[in-house]
């Protein structure tokens, strides 16, 4: 078995990740940028999900969102171990060892589980731009991501399907369901924009990533069906400041990752 | 020194084809469709397995057994590799394994995998086809929800016997 140096902490690596790596081959520091855009979002929405298990308003929503994160890390596992190959890191060293500018996650998946109604506002803009992402992802050039995201669409499509049907509930349910959707959205979505910003690293990585402003028009399509159908209005979504790919963070990431990360960092090394 | 005794390609898929899924052991891996190919090297034997969903945590035990069964015949240089590609579908689950699947009291998969061509997008209201019960075989079924114990099955209702039930659903 494979280690690699933390200074004096030794980390083993897990076996299934090797035969991911091993079979891809190694990563361009381009492409493990990109791979942690990704990464990161699964693993930090996959943390944010897990939350709710025992504490969802149905023992079945208990099962959905723990089955749902449990997808998001699988995601996250492929993603990481990807974009680890780059700097000979494993999944576990970039999920438990980077701090919080590090971190390329998006500003939407950090915000704050709130009500029942925040963390369905938060998953319908994840989860359809996702399905968005991955459908195209499966035609990249670079057989990892492709292979991935092949994996992942078939997945999110169950995602989709589920938020799809709770926006509807809680849109269409009670005045106080409705009443709550309406603040959940005006919290969350301004944060979606950052789902759909172009950096520089994507010009690098022509015929590889998937350009986000290019998934736009597709969310924007499932989302006018939706307020069409419920009059629910969506706020406008470019207001907050964004920048989640640069490491730029709102304050709840740090303490997801405090939380998240804990038992890796206090008891280094571990096994159970 | 145990000297490996490598014999045939088509024995040794046999011996990989008797580990079942440990969520499912009616199951074998071969019936669901995750074993993917068993090679003979040089360097011994390579079995490669695909998940069923990217998170599924069965997989570990899955390699830890086929290491096992192997060890059982006296080979012990056997190597387990993961592959995503291609994604695996419910499609690949044979027949014999969707009587087993209903015979053990879980509605195996009905209809066909649609999201693999990239450029089918479904809307976001998907087409359901009736699920039948596999205690009674009523088709007057309802979903529960589309989450179940497993990350592969869902959950159903039937209305006729009033049982509920698992449904293995369409990946």
């Amino acid at each position: 078995m494979t280690t690699f140096d933390h200074g004096d902490i030794q980390l083993d690596e897990l076996a299934l990740d090797d035969e991911i790596v091993r079979r891809a081959g190694v990563a361009t520091a381009d492409v493990a940028e990109y791979a942690l855009w990704l990464g990161d979002d699964a693993l930090v929405l996959a943390q944010q999900l897990g939350w709710w298990i025992s504490r969802a308003p149905e023992l079945e929503e208990d099962i959905a969102l723990g089955n749902i994160a449990l997808d998001l890390l699988g995601h996250a596992r492929s993603l990481l171990s990807y974009a680890g190959s780059a700097s000979g890191r494993t999944e576990d060293d970039l999920a438990y060892w980077r701090g919080e500018r590090d971190f390329r996650s998006s500003q939407l998946v950090e915000q704050p589980n709130g009500d029942y109604a925040h963390t369905i506002v938060r998953q319908l803009a994840a989860a359809v731009s996702m399905y968005e992402l991955y459908s195209r992802l499966q035609s990249s050039g670079d057989a990892t991501l492709a292979a991935i995201a092949a994996k992942a669409v078939k997945e999110v499509a169950y995602h989709r399907e589920h938020c799809v049907e709770w926006f509807r509930r809680l849109a269409l349910g009670t005045d106080e369901s409705r009443r709550r959707l309406e603040i959940a959205l005006d919290h969350v979505w301004p944060y979606v924009g950052d789902l759909f910003r172009d950096e520089p690293l994507i010009d690098r990585l022509e015929g590889i990533a998937v350009r986000p402003s290019s998934l736009r028009p597709a969310f924007d399509a499932v989302i006018d069906a939706l307020a069409a159908e419920t009059g629910i209005v969506f706020p406008a979504a470019d207001t907050a400041r964004g920048g989640g790919r640069r490491g730029w963070h709102t304050e709840y990431l740090s303490l997801l990752l405090a939380e998240m990360q804990v038992l890796a960092r206090e008891h280094p090394g571990a096994t159970w | 020194m145990v000297t490996p005794v490598l014999t045939d390609r088509a024995h040794l898929w046999k011996l990989a084809a008797t580990v079942v899924d440990p969520e499912i052991p009616v199951l074998t891996i071969e019936d669901l469709g995750i074993l993917r190919d068993v090679e003979v090297g040089a360097d011994g034997v390579t079995v490669t397995i695909t998940p069923t969903y990217s998170g599924c945590p069965a997989m570990d035990a899955i390699r830890d057994d086929l290491l096992s069964v192997f060890r059982r015949e006296g080979i012990e240089d056997v190597a387990v590799r993961r592959v995503l590609s291609p994604a695996w579908t419910t499609d690949w689950m044979s027949e014999d394994g969707k009587r087993k699947l209903a015979e053990y009291g879980i509605a195996p998969p009905s209809g066909h995998s649609t999201v693999s061509d990239p450029h089918v997008t479904r809307g976001p209201i998907p087409l359901t086809l009736a699920t039948r019960c596999p205690r009674c075989g009523s088709a007057d079924t309802v979903e529960i929800s589309r989450f179940g114990s497993t990350s592969c099955k869902a959950l159903y209702e039937c209305r006729a016997c009033l049982e509920p039930f698992d449904y293995f659903k369409v990946l």
